[in-house]
């Protein structure tokens, strides 16, 4: 089971990973949701899996299942999905603003220096 | 003194309720932030006095015992970075009265700005790495909040970089403390200090410590990871960019040396050679980036980043004067840097614009600015006597006496080029003479121009009092590099003395260590 678990985690990372490099930002903001899944997923499996529900830290090493764990994943999941929703929200509106998601066209924070030939092309548009 | 240690806290948080309930209400808002912020002040100054003479304070919250509970822990480090963290909130809100006219966006301003400094100041107390995590996201949703305030296309696109770089640091960090917590069966710092020991898998610690490195060095913008700075630094209100310049960074720095000083000390010669690489190509890179720039808050947001090298190279040493002078560089930077931010916004407001081709002539229009420019800038320069020079002093001192010239070296001739840029902003912005095509200004009234210029004069005399009179400020982050160094004051004052003097297992008995 934990080795399942264990390449599940691998599996999830890297296909973030993948969306991460994307240069649309709708696929980065969906990667970074497969971030935090991967990591709860692996807090998960750091905690050990068993049918017993009592506390490592409260009861020394002889429950191999550790609730502790589950009460941080809890935590995290709460946090990531608010910033989930809060990056959503602002990958909208920087469309709506911008006009664009492609982030190599997103060029308002840093202008190209001027003589250059700026990247123009606004391709970055949701099919 | 459960309410010492968590005032800090406490106290932004309810700021940060209050005045959200107050938005609409300009006038009571502004009051009520400007109450909160002197608050703040009070209870920061009380718990430094109260570490400085009894040492390290630990809260246990809730009074559940120590391991177990959530621990709020003040050493000297920490209550002094508490400090300086209410000096630069005070600073901002009364540079936000005149900083940010519209009302709309005061409203939200103060809300974020508290729940901001709840968040650093949790960051700087917290005695366990979860919870370490948590005031990291705190400190991550309302900075986000406070850089999109305004909502230009320049702070769009710069808090999309922001947000998303600071999202992936925090999930790392999440996925090494999940790593580090199947390890060891701890979460609580000082509880990790003594179960690392027992750990058998040394090569699994150290790439948690990799994992650490990264999270926290994107946090505080370190050599390969600091691109999301200088692309989001210019773009919010002045106060802002201040407030961040000031604090956020030297947030991740702090955890640096709390987590490579209490818990990664496994392997030094590794962790801690990486450590001094990044510090070496951090300042290197930050300098040469700020060269390049001719606008002043791209300046100065690259020498942040330039500065941080300066900060890990003390923790890199990992000797007790390179940990001193790593401290004394961080408080110095804070104060130096969020007031350097805050000039760079009266200059804009008196000389109509931040670029340096359009500026000019300020010399003879605002002397008084030029003065207090002065000051901050040739103290980040490190020109004795001012307070940088002690910093840079006192890092240098302690690279020559581990016999690493090379960073040394580097050191000092980042301090040259750190010079010159801060010479160009002189030059260009005050002794020049104004260009034709400047932008026609209307010089700030009376009481524009105090709410402008008092944050810069108060920090402005900090720095000069931390240079004038080294001694008690060395002694403080003496005090702080020790406890850094010999970690038994700290292991005691949160899991109690025997846990330190048997060096056994804690209360919770032995560990699994591995799985």
């Amino acid at each position: 089971m934990e080795l399942i678990n264990a390449a599940l985690v691998g599996v999830l990372m890297a296909s973030s990973v993948y969306l991460m490099l994307s240069r649309n930002l709708v696929r980065f903001v969906l990667g970074l949701a497969l971030l935090s899944h991967a990591a709860n997923l692996l807090i998960f499996t750091g905690g050990g899996i068993t049918s017993s529900i009592t506390s490592r830290a409260a009861d020394g090493a002889t429950a191999e299942s550790d609730s502790l764990a589950q009460a941080l994943i809890l935590t995290a999941i709460v946090i990531s999905f608010s910033l989930f929703t809060f990056a959503l929200v602002l990958a909208f509106r920087t469309y709506e603003t911008l006009e664009t998601v492609d982030t190599d066209a997103m060029r308002a924070a840093e202008p190209e220096p001027s003589g250059h030939p700026g990247r123009t092309d606004p391709s970055g548009r949701p099919s | 003194m459960t309410w010492l240690v968590a005032g800090p806290i406490v106290v932004p948080l309810s700021a940060a309720v209050v005045t959200g309930f107050l938005m609409g209400y300009g006038g009571i808002q502004r009051l009520v932030s400007l109450c909160s912020g002197i608050a703040l002040f009070g209870t920061a100054v009380a718990l430094l006095t109260n570490v400085w003479n009894e040492g390290v304070t630990a809260a246990q919250i809730g009074n559940w015992p120590s391991p177990f509970g959530i621990t709020l822990v003040a050493d000297h480090l920490s209550a002094v970075l508490v400090l300086i963290t209410a000096i630069i909130a005070l600073a901002a809100i009364v540079y936000s009265f005149e900083d940010i006219e519209r009302r709309g966006l005061a409203t939200v301003l103060h809300p974020l700005l508290h729940a901001l400094m709840a968040g650093v100041c949790g960051a700087f107390l917290a005695g366990d790495i979860f919870n370490l995590y948590v005031w990291f996201e705190v400190m991550l949703i309302a900075s986000i909040g406070l850089l999109v305030v305004g909502g230009t296309r320049a702070q769009l696109d710069a808090s999309v970089r922001y947000a998303a770089l600071s999202l992936i640091a925090t999930t790392l960090l999440l996925t090494g403390i999940g790593l580090l917590y199947g390890l060891t069966g701890t979460l609580n710092m000082a509880d990790l200090h003594l179960r690392v020991q027992e750990v058998e898998n040394e090569g699994l610690l150290t790439v948690i410590a990799v994992i650490f490195i990264v999270a926290f060095g994107i946090k505080s913008a370190v050599f390969p990871l600091f691109f999301w700075l200088p692309a989001s630094y210019h773009t919010p209100k002045v106060t802002v960019s201040a407030v961040f310049s000031g604090l956020l960074t030297k947030v991740g720095v702090y955890a640096l040396m709390r987590v490579f000083t209490l818990i990664f000390t496994n392997d030094i010669g590794y962790t801690h050679e990486i450590l001094l690489w990044v510090a070496g190509f951090t300042m290197v890179t930050g300098v040469l980036g700020a060269a390049s720039r001719n606008d002043l808050r791209r300046i100065l947001s690259f020498h942040i980043v330039s500065q941080i090298g300066y900060m890990i190279m003390g923790l890199a040493l990992y000797t007790p004067l390179g940990l001193l002078g790593g401290i004394f560089y961080t408080v110095h930077h804070i104060i130096v840097k969020a007031n350097l931010f805050f000039v760079a916004g009266a200059i804009r407001r008196f000389g109509g614009s931040s670029r340096l081709a359009r500026l000019g002539g300020l010399y003879r229009d605002a002397p008084l600015l030029a003065a207090l420019f002065f000051i901050p800038a040739f103290s980040l320069a490190g020109f004795p006597p001012l307070s940088g020079f002690w910093a840079k002093f006192l890092l240098i001192r302690a690279s020559m006496d581990v016999h690493e010239y090379a960073i040394a070296a580097t050191a000092l001739a980042v301090g040259l080029l750190t010079a010159y840029s801060m010479t160009k902003i002189w030059l260009n912005a005050f002794w020049k003479g104004r260009p034709e095509d400047a932008m026609p200004t209307r010089p700030p009234s009376r009481s524009e121009g105090f709410f402008l210029l008092a944050p810069v004069v108060g920090l402005a005399a900090i720095t000069l009092a931390i240079g004038l009179y080294v001694q008690p400020f060395y002694e403080l982050a003496e005090r702080a590099a020790q406890e850094l160094m010999h970690p038994a004051e700290y292991v005691g004052a949160v899991l109690g003395e025997d846990a330190v003097s048997g060096a056994g297992p804690s209360p919770a008995g032995p560990g699994g260590s591995g799985n």
